[in-house]
């Protein structure tokens, strides 16, 4: 039994002016408990849909999503979520506060939730930044306040939605070993949004390739037995690279020509 | 005491443009008043501080700027009590929004000007009257300010809140509040500049005493220097408040600042 279950999921939009878009139809997905689960898609495939569905911020459509056996209908802690941009961070709380949220709004004492809190700040390496607040820090050290801040609550999952694409080069290759070494620590399961094929291959246990949109499903799932270091130059990493690349070719020119028209 | 010159440069940074901006209004007030205009109309400032003082001493100053502050206080203090409330329910909720956008979008129209003859009608020429007066002028832009701040809160804070298992009353008041702060402050600091057009008005039209009375009077009785010290004093007033309420927000919200 898959920790977590879409079954053909719909999610169709209405624009103001009334007119129907299906960003997905007909998605199904299983994700297995453990495992660091890459969705890769041409922008505007509807990868963040299946990640807002999930997450209980948005409903389906059609179709069932269920997690450990129960049907997901909104929002819970047991999907914590880093989302793209900082908006999301509390501004005007400071690092250690932003992290504590989640354990002060379960009514945890005052004490033991700052121990947890510094000891995931110490875990994403933002020790020392704690007193400060979100404004002051650089976009990678507000996106490991969102990372800490959702895995002090101890998720079942934790749902990243493209975390690092806003960050510059170099910050996101220190990101990516960053997470990859947390989540060997933690083992939680991840859904990881993404668009950067070399991204997926770097961190992903399995990588789920989507078709563009509109009425976008799972065109094919690709497993990754890679383990521990990747190396971007080692032949078994550009061989997942090639192949999720020869998958995903067509649909990014279906997404360009779309855009295009 | 000497004052370090570390600290002497320092202050002069801060205040030293104000200090210049200030001294230079007056010097031109007064090459005006001597050399252009020369006439017992527009007195020169040197006189209506001599006037000033005289009437700090004797104590009609005060009275009459007392007056108008406490009105313009409990006005303003009870405005936006009333203000923020709704701004926020108007803001969160969309039925509320709807059935109370008519009183918002209809009132704030009227200037509050315009209602100072009803008020006097109803709450004859006594406090009442001018306290809801500030009250009216600074209740609309106060809810609306709200509203807009509520409005404006990133949907991902929402998000995150509700994905950390905050309920719906948690992520009221430890997101939307807080993140609505910078745009009530905003609000609160129109409202205050509001507040002081209306009070005078208020107060030229009907008042026994206060600041548009002094002009009132003045005007009667030709005591142009009255009517400049009475001008002078609004307009320190209303420098010195938009200061404190500056002050005031950087230094107790300055982490609710919009930027972020």
């Amino acid at each position: 039994m898959s920790l977590v279950s879409f079954r053909a999921v719909q999610k169709t939009y209405r624009s103001m002016q009334g007119v129907d878009y299906p960003a997905v139809e007909g998605f199904d997905l299983d994700i297995e408990g453990g495992e660091f689960f890459c969705l890769l898609g041409p922008s505007g495939c509807g990868k963040t849909t299946v990640l807002k569905l999930l997450a209980g911020f948005e409903a389906p459509t059609a179709g069932q999503i269920v997690m450990e056996s129960r049907l997901v209908t909104g929002a819970s802690r047991d999907r914590g979520v880093v989302f793209q941009g900082d908006d999301s961070l509390f501004g005007w709380l400071t690092a250690v506060e932003n992290v504590e949220f989640g354990l002060r709004m379960r009514g945890i004492g005052k004490a033991e939730r700052r121990r947890r809190a510094l000891q995931y700040l110490q875990l994403v390496g933002l020790t020392g930044q704690e007193r400060k607040y979100p404004a002051e820090l650089s976009g990678g050290m507000k996106q490991r306040i969102q990372i800490a801040r959702a895995l002090v609550n101890e998720p079942t999952m934790l749902l990243m939605d493209e975390p690092f694409a806003a960050l510059d080069a170099q910050t996101r290759a220190l990101m990516q070993l960053e997470l990859a070494n947390i989540w060997h620590t933690t083992r939680t399961t991840v859904l990881f949004i993404t668009h950067d094929i070399d991204e997926a291959v770097t961190l992903g246990t399995r990588i789920g390739v989507m078709r563009a949109g509109p009425r976008s499903d799972v065109k094919g799932v690709i497993d990754v037995a890679l383990d521990g270091a990747r190396s971007r130059t080692d032949d078994a990493f550009l061989k997942y690279y090639k192949q999720v690349y020869e998958m995903i070719r067509d649909e990014v020119a279906a997404s360009v020509a779309r855009a295009g028209s | 005491m000497t004052a370090r010159p570390g600290a002497a440069r320092r202050l002069w940074r801060v205040y030293g443009g104000y200090a210049v901006g200030f001294a230079s209004l007056f010097l031109i007030w007064h090459l005006a008043s001597v050399y252009l205009v020369s006439s017992v109309l527009f007195p020169p400032p040197t006189a209506v501080f001599r006037k000033g003082l005289e009437l700090g001493r004797n104590g009609v100053l005060l009275e009459h700027l007392s007056a108008s502050v406490q009105r313009i206080l409990t006005g303003f203090i009870a405005g936006s009590l009333l203000g923020i409330p709704i701004g926020l329910a108007m803001g969160s909720f969309r039925p509320v929004r709807k059935l109370l956008e008519p009183y918002t979008e209809f009132l704030r129209f009227i200037p509050s000007v315009a209602m100072i003859t009803v008020a006097v009608i109803w709450f004859g020429i006594g406090e009442a009257s001018k306290v809801f007066l500030i009250i009216y002028t600074t209740i609309f832009i106060v809810i609306i300010n709200t509203a807009a701040g509520v409005s404006a809160i990133a949907p991902n804070k929402i998000h995150a809140a509700q994905a950390l298992g905050a309920t719906r009353t948690q992520i009221f008041l430890h997101v939307a509040l807080p993140a609505t702060v910078p745009y009530i402050l905003m609000g609160m600091r129109l409202a205050m500049g509001n507040s002081f057009t209306t009070i005078v008005a208020a107060e030229l039209i009907a008042a026994n005493e206060g600041l548009g009375k002094m002009l009132w009077d003045g005007r009667m009785f030709m005591l142009v220097d009255d009517i400049f010290v009475s001008l002078v004093t609004l307009g320190f007033l209303g420098f010195a408040v938009d200061r404190m309420f500056r002050w005031s927000i950087y230094t107790f919200a300055g982490k609710y600042s919009p930027a972020t």
